[in-house]
């Protein structure tokens, strides 16, 4: 039997060890995966985490992937962190992508850096007002946001399928449904290869979020009423106000995102434009502790094990779709290596036998 | 065979995967446990009812895979959230993504293939009578079962000893560990019970209502009825009715889409999302009905004291 006996206070050493912790138990999980699998454990866990970061081109396009995971991801720590639970961010990235792809599709002639800030500008407002939705419906007739949030990413990505294959698509692409592609100020400057300008967006809302969350008031608040919202209540802040903040603040982001994605890697619309990105930012949330400079380096590991299921189903012919189960699991191993930082726990009843013996 | 019957059939189709789902999510929640893994439970189960029959040529082998694989991954959140006391939000959202995750790795070698269908249970002469007859029988096992379940759990929750306590830990569980009932076990027994009727449902789905898998073929079903269980505010008779009614949306944008009428395919097949986000607006906006209906101990971890 277990048993959990609170802590007098969170401990430190815990809350730096548990993704470490997590990170180990999902090895030994990975191995054994591989190995009923059949393949050998070693091999494939060499191909599936180190391989990949021994190449400049597979190290670029790891950061090409962890941009859209530490974006999302940071918005969403944010919100979690203050006991809202927007699960949407998937559709928000959709909505953001479609809301800044609107000025290359509709207006091609306007292709100047305004016209590239204005995208940005747009997906952020996009992926806003499609997290905005929930948070109203909770605010408004106390409807669940993480259902509501959850339901509005079908909706978007059925949007999208619909824009591609109507209204958006490439009059001159063959009846494929795809937009048209991007071009000059409509594509995000490259950086160095595959990196464009996102990974820099991705490094100043991890800053930008460290500010607010340590430094700002809004910060403070979000703090309060993730943990005592009692309190907060107390303390003059409303709840409405920290629901509608986070869901505006983590569907801008993810709305960014978005348009990071179909501007800086895909150079179009199409029915399909992420991997996923806003559901596995959610793991790289909980992995970095809800922490911004956490989420950072959660994204690039997560990012890590995209890039290792494509190199281990090429080398070893061993699945992609391994990655998502790997991904599932690290969350689980993350939450209950995260019970150590609040919780002694003991294998043995404490205390058993003192009173009651007969 | 006429119109009428052929959309109460297909609704029938449709409504039964809700219901087994949402009925097992009930009886979780009413526990006092929100386990937001229900989609991953419904596609380990689907893919492992279909691999079941799959191998073995057996469909009834693939219901029972399916229910035991529903069951079988409900375990590490129980684990999670009972033994460990983590946050139950966070812990289901692993256990769909999860599930979601392993299901396509363990489905990629059956894309494509055909399923074993369950048999339909042809009763002589009454399956023959007109329009009642092929309603009301000449379904699957699984469609029975859901009614039988719906009323057995009636049954457990307001009828049983066993159903009071479970609901009792539900409202309050400090209270309940108090008085001496064992909160932790319960909750474990009332997930492991979500698992596996999240599994059945994963099992009509690709072993009757599309008798092939596809990949994330439950399409979101899990969560529409996660939001039937607040949508019929814990009750299992308007579990019942809510679950018909998102059913027969969903065939109704179905047979809209055949007949055409120039709307686009995507909105109608948006339908149902879109349903459940007004059907829950409209059940919540009403703050009594929910505040006296919800079990007031939901996602709230439990660390008994000594």
């Amino acid at each position: 039997m277990i048993w959990l006996e609170k802590r007098p206070a969170p401990s430190r050493l815990w809350s730096v060890l548990s993704p470490f912790a997590a990170i180990g138990m999902a090895l030994v999980a990975g191995a054994a995966m591989f190995a009923v699998l059949g393949h050998d454990p070693a091999e494939a866990l060499y191909v599936y985490f180190l391989e990949p970061l021994t190449s400049a081109w597979s190290i670029e396009e790891l950061i090409v992937k962890a941009t859209p995971l530490a974006i999302i991801g940071v918005g969403l720590a944010m919100a979690y962190r203050a006991n809202v639970w927007n699960i949407g961010a998937e559709g928000q990235l959709v909505m953001g992508a479609v809301a800044g792809s609107v000025i290359p599709v509709l207006l091609p002639g306007w292709n100047d850096p305004t016209a590239l800030l204005a995208m940005l500008l747009l997906g952020a407002l996009g992926g806003a007002l499609w997290g905005w939705i929930p948070a109203f419906l909770k605010n408004r007739f106390n409807a669940n946001e993480i259902l509501t949030s959850l339901m509005l990413v079908y909706v978007a990505q059925l949007f999208l399928d619909w824009l591609v294959r109507g209204p958006f698509r490439d009059p001159g692409g063959f009846n494929f449904p795809k937009s048209v592609t991007f071009e000059g100020w409509h594509v995000m400057p490259a950086i160095s290869g595959r990196v464009h300008l996102g990974t820099i967006i991705a490094l100043l809302a991890v800053a930008a979020l460290w500010v607010v969350l340590n430094r700002m008031r809004y910060g403070f608040e979000v703090r309060v009423m993730g943990s005592a919202p009692r309190a907060g209540a107390f303390a003059g802040f409303s709840a409405a106000r920290v629901t509608s903040a986070s869901f505006l603040l983590s569907g801008a982001l993810a709305g960014l995102a978005g348009i990071g994605e179909v501007s800086g890697s895909i150079g179009q619309l199409q029915p399909s434009i992420s991997p996923g990105y806003g559901f596995t930012a959610i793991i790289a949330a909980f992995l970095g502790r809800l922490g911004p400079v956490g989420v950072l380096f959660a994204s690039l590991l997560l990012a890590l094990t995209y890039l290792g299921g494509e190199s281990a189903q090429l080398a070893l012919n061993i699945s992609g779709k391994t990655a998502q189960a790997f991904q599932g699991m690290l969350l689980f191993f993350i939450l209950a290596a995260d019970t150590l930082v609040n919780y002694r726990i003991h294998f043995r009843r404490p205390g058993a036998g003192e009173g009651s013996a007969p | 065979m006429n119109g009428l019957e052929a959309f109460l059939l297909t609704v029938i189709t449709a409504s039964t995967p809700l219901l087994l789902a949402a009925i097992g999510e009930l009886v979780v929640e009413r526990s006092g446990v929100l386990n937001l893994g229900v989609e991953g439970m419904m596609v380990m189960g689907a893919v492992s009812a279909f691999a079941a029959a799959y191998a073995t040529g057996n469909p009834w082998i693939g219901v029972v895979a399916g229910a035991a694989a529903g069951a079988l991954l409900s375990l590490p959140f129980a684990f999670l959230t009972q033994t460990l006391a983590t946050n139950q939000v966070a812990t289901g959202l692993a256990l769909t993504l999860l599930g979601l995750g392993l299901s396509g790795l363990l489905g990629e070698k059956f894309v494509g293939q055909p399923g074993v269908p369950l048999p339909k249970l042809d009763v002589p002469g009454l399956s023959d009578i007109p329009f009642l007859g092929p309603v009301l029988f000449g379904h699957d096992v699984l469609v029975y079962a859901s009614f039988a379940f719906t009323a057995g759990v009636m049954w457990f929750l307001f009828r049983t000893r066993a159903g009071l306590v479970l609901r009792a830990i539900g409202v309050n569980h400090t209270a309940a560990h108090a008085l001496g009932y064992p909160v932790v076990r319960v909750r474990y027994l009332a997930i492991l019970f979500g698992g596996a009727l999240a599994g059945l449902s994963g099992a009509y789905l690709s072993l009757s209502y599309t008798p092939q898998w596809i990949e994330n073929m439950t399409s979101g079903r899990g969560w529409i009825a996660l939001a039937l269980v607040v949508f019929a505010t814990w009750r299992p008779l308007r579990v019942l009715a809510g679950a018909y009614l998102f059913g027969a949306v969903w065939i109704l944008g179905l047979y809209v889409q055949a007949l055409g009428f120039g709307l686009p395919s995507q909105l109608l097949t948006a339908l149902p999302y879109i349903v459940t986000i007004v059907a829950l607006v409209v059940i919540s906006r009403n703050r009594t009905l929910t505040l006296t209906n919800t079990p007031a101990s939901i996602g709230i971890p439990f660390v008994p004291d000594r």
